[in-house]
Order: C-alpha cells, then sequence, then structure tokens
C-alpha cells in the first residue's frame, strides 16, 4: 500500500468512526434531558429511569468520542504535517473555539453524570442543556474548519508561501453556513432515528411497554423534524458544490460531458475509462434544474477540467446516490411518524410503522460516513481546494501502513465492544407496561 | 536571555499554563491509574473504588486541556508542530493509544461494572486494561518532552528510518524523563487522595504511597538533571547557568521538602499545595532552561510564531473562553471536590 494510500485511510477510519460518537454527542444530551424534564414535570418515574440510561449511554458514546477526537487532533499533524503548517494559522481559530466548546461539554457532562443527588433539580437541568448546546457548537466550530478546505479564503499564496492570512474571513468562509446546517442537522435526524429504531423493535414485542413508548415518542421529536428538513439542506448544499465546486458536482452525478439540459442520474456505475456512466435512470433536465434552478442551464462535466484534478468518480457518485436514497427514505418515513403523531394516534397501533423504523435506524449512520466520503473523496485529490494537492500535505514518513492497520484494529475492537455493551443495556430495559405506570 | 514579551511570548506562555494544568489535573488521574494497577494491602479494593470515584467526574475535563495545549501549538506555532508530529510520529501515536484504551477502559468499567455476572467479569479486564494505560501513557508523553530538550530534534530530510524517526526520541535521557512523568503523575494522585478519603486507614495507605513516590521522584529528577548536564544539552546549561536558575532550584528543592514535611506531619492540604508547585516548577524549570527556544537548538519562539494576527486573534478567543472555562471548572470542582478538611 502506498504511503499516500495508508495516511488518507487512517484519516477516513479515525474520522469515520468519529463521526457516529460526535453525532451522539450532539444529539443525545437533547434527548436524555427532555426525558429529565419530562420527569421533573409529570414525575413519571418510566421517564426518570430512561433519562438515566440514556446518560448512561451518552457517557460511554461521549469518552469514546472524546478520545477518537483527541486522535483526530494529533492525526491532523502526524498525517498532514505540510497541510497544517500553513492551514494551522488560518483555521486554527474555530479549533481554539472547538476547544473551549468542548471544555464546556466535559465539564456540564461530568456534573450531569455524577451530580444527581449534589445539585438542585434547576441546576441538573441546566448542566444537561449546557452539554447540548456546546456539544453542537463543538461540532459546528470543526464543521466551518472542513468546510474552509473546500473553499479556502482568508489568504493569498506568493511564491508558495501563504501570505496576507485573515482568518476571520477564514472562519466565515463561503461553504461553512451549507457544511454546518446540512451536519448539525444529520447528527440529531441520525441519532434519533437509530434511537426511535431500538425501540420500534422492542415495540413490536410489547407494544404495551412504557418505557420503550416514552422513548419512541421523544426520539422522534428530535430525530424526525431534522430528518424532514435534511432533504431542503441538501438541496441547497448541492447548489453550492455546483457553484464553487463543479468538478465535485459533476463526480456526484456521474456527469462526464458539458451539456445543456443534464439530466439528473439515479444510481449508475461511472466507467472512468469510458468517460460514461452506464445503467443510471435519468431524468431529463433534472440536474439543470436542481443546480442552477434553470432547465436549460449548463452544466460543466468532468471533461471540462483536467484529468489529473478528478476526483475518483465511482466512489463519489456511489456514495452520493447512497446518501440522497436512504436520506429521502428517512424522511419519508419521519414525515409519516409526525404526521401520526401530530393527529395523536398511537403509533404502536402501526406496525408497519414500526417496522419502517426499524429498518430506517441505521440510515442516518450509512447516510452521514457517505456524506463525508462525497465531501472528502469528492475534494480530491486535493487536501485545500484549488491550493493544496492532498499529495504534497502527506508525512515524509515510510511504512504509514503500521499506524493505519494499528488504528483501524483498535477502532474495529473499540467499535465492537461499544456495540455490545449497548446491546447488554437494551435487553436489561424495564417491563413496565402503560397500565402499571400509571 | 532576553525576556521581550510580545504575543508570541504570550501565546506560548499560556500554552505552558495549559500544559501545567494537564500535568496537575490530567496527570493526575494518570497517576490514579498507576495506583489503581499498584493496589494492595488488605484495603486493595477499597483503594481501586476511590481511584475510581475521585477521577470519574473530572478526568473528561481534565483532559481537554492536552487537546487545548495541541491546538494553540498548530494554531501559533505551525512549523513547530509540523516538524515534531514527523519526528515524534511514533512515540505519539503510542500515546494516543494510550489515551484512547484509558478512557475507554475507565467508562466501560464505571458505566457497565455493577452488573451482574458476564458484566462483573468483563469490569475486571476493563480495570486491567485502564490501569496499564495510565501507567504506560505517562512514559511516552515524558519520552516526547524528553525528545523536545534532547540532544536536538534532527529535520525530517536527513539520515536513515531510524536516525529520523527513532533516535530523536529512544535516548536514554528520554526515557528518565519519561520515569519521571510517571513518577510525578503517581506522586500527585497518591498526596491528591489523601484529601479523597475519611477513612483514617485508606488516607495512611495514600499517604505512605505519596512518601514512597516523593522518593523515587527525587531519584529520577536527579539523574535526569544529571544526564542533562553530562550530554550538555541545551536545557542542562539553561538549567544550571540562566540567570532564574538558581532561585528556581531553592524554590523546587523547597516545596519538595514542604511536601514531603507535610506528608510526614499528616497536613495534607499544606502537602497538596506543595506537591502542586513542585510539580509545576519542574515544568516551568524545563520551559526557563530551552527558553527562547521551541524546539531546541534551532527553532526559536519567534521563529516559529504564526503572523501577527492570528496570534492575537486567539489571545482574544482564549480570554473569551477563559470566561466561559474557568467559572464552569470551579463549579465542577467545588461540586465534587467539597471534602473534609
Amino acid at each position: 500500500m502506498p504511503d499516500l494510500l495508508a495516511a488518507r485511510s487512517q484519516m477516513a477510519v479515525s474520522l469515520g468512526f468519529h463521526i457516529v460518537f460526535a453525532m451522539v454527542g450532539i444529539a443525545m444530551p437533547v434527548l436524555m434531558v427532555l426525558a429529565e424534564r419530562r420527569w421533573r414535570r409529570t414525575g413519571d418515574r418510566v421517564c426518570l429511569e430512561l433519562a438515566h440510561r440514556w446518560a448512561k449511554g451518552t457517557a460511554i458514546l461521549f469518552a469514546v468520542g472524546a478520545v477518537s477526537g483527541t486522535v483526530l487532533s494529533f492525526e491532523l499533524g502526524l498525517l498532514w504535517p505540510t497541510f497544517m503548517e500553513h492551514a494551522g494559522p488560518i483555521i486554527g481559530m474555530p479549533f481554539s473555539l472547538e476547544g473551549f466548546a468542548f471544555f464546556t461539554e466535559a465539564v456540564f457532562l461530568g456534573i450531569y453524570l455524577y451530580g444527581w443527588d449534589r445539585i438542585s433539580p434547576r441546576a441538573h437541568q441546566a448542566a444537561g442543556w449546557a452539554v447540548a448546546a456546546s456539544g453542537m457548537l463543538s461540532g459546528v466550530f470543526v464543521v466551518i474548519a472542513n468546510a474552509w478546505m473546500n473553499s479556502p479564503t482568508g489568504f493569498r499564496v506568493v511564491d508558495g508561501g501563504f501570505v496576507d492570512i485573515d482568518p476571520i474571513a477564514a472562519l466565515l468562509n463561503p461553504a461553512a453556513a451549507t457544511q454546518v446546517v446540512h451536519m448539525t442537522l444529520a447528527a440529531y435526524a441520525g441519532t434519533g432515528v437509530v434511537v426511535a429504531g431500538i425501540h420500534a423493535l422492542a415495540l413490536l414485542r410489547q407494544p404495551r411497554n412504557a418505557f420503550h413508548r416514552r422513548a419512541l415518542a421523544i426520539a422522534l421529536l428530535v430525530g424526525a423534524p431534522a430528518a424532514v428538513l435534511q432533504p431542503i439542506s441538501g438541496d441547497l448544499s448541492a447548489k453550492f458544490v455546483a457553484h464553487r465546486q463543479p468538478v465535485k458536482l459533476a463526480a456526484m452525478e456521474g456527469q462526464f460531458k458539458t451539456e445543456r439540459g443534464a439530466p439528473l442520474r439515479l444510481g449508475g456505475w461511472p466507467d472512468e475509462a469510458a468517460g460514461e456512466t452506464r445503467h443510471a435512470v435519468e431524468v431529463p433536465y433534472a440536474l439543470s434544474i436542481l443546480a442552477f434552478m434553470d432547465p436549460r442551464a449548463e452544466v460543466r462535466g468532468l471533461e471540462a477540467f483536467p484529468r489529473e484534478h478528478w476526483p475518483p468518480v465511482a466512489i463519489v457518485h456511489v456514495a452520493f446516490q447512497v446518501m440522497v436514497a436512504l436520506g429521502t427514505f428517512m424522511a419519508l418515513v419521519s414525515a409519516l411518524a409526525l404526521w401520526l403523531m401530530w393527529r395523536r394516534r398511537d403509533l404502536t397501533r402501526h406496525r408497519w410503522l414500526l417496522r419502517a423504523l426499524v429498518v430506517t435506524a441505521p440510515m442516518g449512520f450509512i447516510c452521514t460516513e457517505a456524506g463525508w466520503i462525497v465531501t472528502e473523496v469528492g475534494r480530491q485529490p486535493w487536501i485545500i481546494h484549488g491550493v493544496m494537492k492532498t499529495a504534497d500535505a502527506v508525512t515524509p514518513m515510510p511504512g504509514l501502513i503500521v499506524p493505519f492497520l494499528t488504528f483501524t484494529a483498535l477502532y474495529c475492537a473499540l467499535g465492537v465492544v461499544v456495540a455490545w455493551l449497548l446491546y447488554q443495556q437494551v435487553l436489561r430495559s424495564p417491563h413496565t407496561t402503560e397500565e402499571e405506570a400509571a | 536571555m532576553s525576556l521581550a514579551i510580545g504575543p508570541a511570548e504570550l501565546v506560548a506562555g499560556i500554552a505552558l499554563v495549559a500544559l501545567n494544568a494537564y500535568v496537575l489535573l490530567g496527570g493526575a488521574d494518570f497517576g490514579g491509574g498507576v495506583w489503581d494497577l499498584l493496589a494492595s494491602g488488605p484495603r486493595k479494593r477499597e483503594q481501586r473504588a476511590l481511584v475510581a470515584e475521585a477521577i470519574g467526574p473530572i478526568w473528561e475535563a481534565n483532559h481537554v486541556w492536552l487537546i487545548l495545549v495541541v491546538v494553540l501549538l498548530f494554531t501559533c506555532f505551525p512549523p513547530a508542530f509540523a516538524r515534531l508530529a514527523v519526528v515524534l510520529h511514533i512515540p505519539l501515536s503510542l500515546m494516543l493509544i494510550g489515551i484512547v484504551l484509558r478512557g475507554s477502559a475507565f467508562t466501560f468499567r464505571s458505566h457497565y461494572g455493577r452488573g451482574p455476572g458476564d458484566a462483573a467479569d468483563a469490569s475486571h479486564y476493563w480495570g486491567r486494561i485502564f490501569a496499564i494505560a495510565s501507567g504506560g501513557t505517562p512514559v511516552l508523553l515524558g519520552l516526547c518532552v524528553g525528545a523536545l530538550a534532547g540532544p536536538g530534534l534532527p529535520r525530517p530530510a536527513g539520515g536513515g528510518f531510524y536516525a529520523t524517526y527513532v533516535a530523536p526520541w529512544l535516548t536514554l535521557f528520554g526515557v528518565t524523563v519519561g520515569v519521571l512523568a510517571l513518577c510525578l503523575f503517581a506522586f500527585l494522585a497518591a498526596v491528591y487522595l489523601t484529601l479523597e478519603t475519611e477513612d483514617p486507614a485508606l488516607r495512611e495507605d495514600w499517604r505512605r504511597r505519596a512518601l514512597g513516590s516523593a522518593g523515587a521522584v527525587f531519584v529520577v529528577a536527579f539523574g535526569a538533571l544529571g544526564l542533562a548536564l553530562a550530554e550538555n544539552l541545551h536545557m542542562g546549561r539553561g538549567l544550571t547557568e540562566g540567570p532564574a536558575a538558581a532561585p528556581l532550584h531553592v524554590a523546587t528543592g523547597l516545596a519538595a521538602l514542604t511536601a514531603i514535611g507535610a506528608l510526614w506531619r499528616r497536613r495534607y492540604r499544606l502537602a497538596r499545595v506543595a506537591a502542586a508547585g513542585q510539580v509545576s516548577l519542574i515544568l516551568w524549570g524545563w520551559a526557563l532552561g530551552q527558553y527562547p527556544y521551541l524546539i531546541p537548538p534551532d527553532l526559536t519562539i519567534r521563529a516559529a510564531a504564526a503572523p501577527r494576527i492570528t496570534l492575537v486573534l486567539v489571545l482574544w478567543a482564549l480570554a473569551a473562553g477563559a470566561l466561559v472555562l474557568f467559572p464552569s471548572l470551579v463549579y465542577l470542582f467545588r461540586v465534587f471536590k467539597r471534602q473534609p478538611a
């Protein structure tokens, strides 16, 4: 394995692993505080039990997120020292602010988890909200830094050196808004549907179980609206990419030729050598409309760009198709669930909906991983779009396959352990029925 | 040695304060893990339980100090960060593995250790992993610091793999600093733990351990200093020749003696202050010893500094962040560390 590929793979594994825990760290505190709030307001002991168990789950997922995030902050330099040497002063600001948000999150999570009997109910709930807010802010700052890699601003390159550095302009880079909204919604949607799916599965077996019924309702309250809004945010993101990173859009859509009235390709397999996307279902004019709001708009294809500036087309296209297909399905199931909840229907009487929620459960995380593949692989061969190539940023150390395999093994083992521990916890859920809880 | 203070020196000073906080707080959490590993005697179980109780609510917040140091380094001194990340790739990666295992294993044990049957057995293994990783990680951290203070990190270009990526950190001096870090963290943890319990017997356990590790710190610290002088490292010269050298040594020695005396006379609050002072003075002694170099023998703080606008903005961000951070931290420690006298 070439060192560059090993470094990129290690970064991909580290990010792909961390993002799951980061998402849960953003959304899970909201679920846990909502459960506590409901217990404080109604005295419903089932909700207290739920808050305790969700807090426990949050604790282990947050810890794994914190340590895997630490790994990433070092890996920026361990794998990409040349990138950090130049980008550090420009995008260090969001990372510094993220540091403080992360600090706040860790402090108040400690207070929340261990402080049930030590502080007032009001202070305890406030600590939970502080965790939720700072968790969201942490994510926002990190995504801003990533957005800068897609739309670098706040500097000029003169003779290979970065001059006229303006960290504020970098902080306000044009990709930040769309990426931040998309990722934040993904965190709530992904976490919400996975929790909803787990409890929907339990409700298929015990429809009167009060614990699972409360859990499902709260999880959908957090996850479903975000899942419904996500396609809109995705559309805005894609329009932005169409303007700022047209070669990435061409790869996402498998668009090889430059044409007016470009069709939207659903599925299919891009053949880079032949320069065409085979076996796709084509919706006429749809790409031109979606990207530029004009059926006659010209969409630049991959042929308009030098071959060495193409990202790996097949990976980007397939990842994009997966994200859009599963994301759309998630949005539809979530919309149905929300509509039924709004009409005050008992969701457990609609077994088809419970089954659909079970199927949807992993989709948020799959979509997020696919989305990161689109944005990261789609930016290749650049590490800073149009400015610095990934190949020029990698560490000179040889033998990078060793750390890649080591960290992959470590994360696989950790992933298995976390999944097993959470499975054990779900198995031990209480069996109180609605009638007993009342 | 000129002491002109500009934004670069200010940020470097704040990074050192953050590192100091990490050593005093995060370091003690690692030290707690070491005492979990070395738990012995009739109160073995109680010792482990107290360690877990003491670090449970705070270790994650304490860990963030390290992230702050890294972020300040790559934002404000990017050439230094890049060079360290290349040359110290191996020990830093190993340290990260230690950090991951320590944190995860501790959390797995804390939150799933009290279940029936299988979970109890599993918690034993998590405890072992937590304890071993707690012992190994400080050695690796010390090894990296030792390499920084060592005979000079080569630029990544020259030499073979061993010469470039192993030799700079795998030195007798580096290993000694690694062991010193381990002893210091264990010492801090034992001193802090005397104040975490009201059980007199358990308190005596920690007192004996604190005195024992104080002795170990004494031996290893002099070993490291001797090696620094013998190998004529930049830091060795700075430590003995700089204008601040003599008073600093006197202060460190006084703090060490005070800590030992206070432990002997069971005045634990005084011992805690003196131990924290002693460890901080060792850290500041190292930093002043190699001032104005960030990476001896050639990269100074000024030369490595990012453009002024970045430094100024980071200073503003630090000021704003501190306004949120310090009240939060005070609250955290008030809630969990309000012990009896």
